[in-house]
């Protein structure tokens, strides 16, 4: 990862997510960074959404969890925000199931997951039953 | 509105209001006996799967009453996030704006088409 040693962490925020009314809260907090750098409209409609579906499944299947919520900048050239989904719930039983379109535990369409990835330039899962689960995306301003 | 029902979507929705909107609208259609529904989400910045199963859902569940709906507004970057979200959208008929949604109802209800 030659790319992390490189970036700079502008602004960190953690943000508690009990219940769904929390996303309202959150998702504003995301647009503000999101407007203080300049990211393009385009940008932050595709950041928001991913992280709405990345917060649904945290709601859904964990009950609880934090957002890690970073404004990065990478060798001064270009700047993003990074957000980092944690929950202590389950755990996802098969990642590489989870990642394929279409597949869903319960009912939903089940695009949340590789849907997100496709919204996002960087996109990190990892998961265990004993931890829980941990989702890193990154979106930069007008990449 | 005569036969028609038009709702604006002015907040940003989480899942739970969205599910009350498709109830309570579904339950107005059947109230009124409108024949057309016309969805106005140009306030709205984040269409997900979730708000887009709901808009689907709304359109069906109308259709069985016997109701069309018409989505109007989208933004320009909901539509790009939607399809690269890969959202199956099918069944949904769209607008630019709450006029030419109109005349598309009207078209669609008065059997012009």
């Amino acid at each position: 990862m030659q790319i992390r040693k490189t970036m700079v962490i502008l602004n960190k925020e953690v943000i508690t997510i009990k219940s769904e009314q929390d996303a309202v809260f959150f998702r504003n907090r995301v647009t503000e960074h999101a407007v203080k750098i300049r990211m393009t409209l385009i940008n932050q409609t595709k950041l928001l959404t991913a992280a709405s579906e990345l917060l649904r499944n945290m709601l859904r299947y964990a009950g609880t969890g934090i957002v890690v919520c970073e404004v990065l900048s990478a060798l001064n050239l270009k700047t993003g925000i990074r957000l980092t989904f944690i929950d202590k719930g389950p755990g996802i039983k098969n990642l590489e199931e989870a990642m394929k379109d279409g597949f869903s535990t319960t009912k939903s369409l089940g695009i949340g997951l590789p849907g997100a990835k496709r919204l996002v330039n960087e996109f990190e899962i990892e998961s265990s039953m004993e931890k829980g689960t941990s989702v890193m995306i990154l979106k930069w301003q007008n990449v | 509105m005569g036969p028609f029902l038009l709702v604006a979507i002015q907040v940003d929705l989480y899942d739970r209001l969205a599910l009350r909107l498709e109830k309570d609208l579904v339950n107005m259609v059947g109230k009124k006996k409108a024949k057309g529904v016309l969805i106005d989400i140009s306030a709205v910045n984040i269409v997900d799967s979730f708000m887009g199963r709901i808009l689907v859902n709304i359109t069906r569940m109308s259709k069985i009453l016997g109701a069309h709906t018409v989505v109007v507004g989208m933004q320009p970057a909901v539509a790009i996030t939607l399809i690269e979200l890969g959202l199956p959208m099918s069944g949904i008929q769209s607008a630019l704006n709450v006029e030419k949604g109109m005349e598309l109802l009207q078209r669609k209800c008065f059997g012009l088409e």
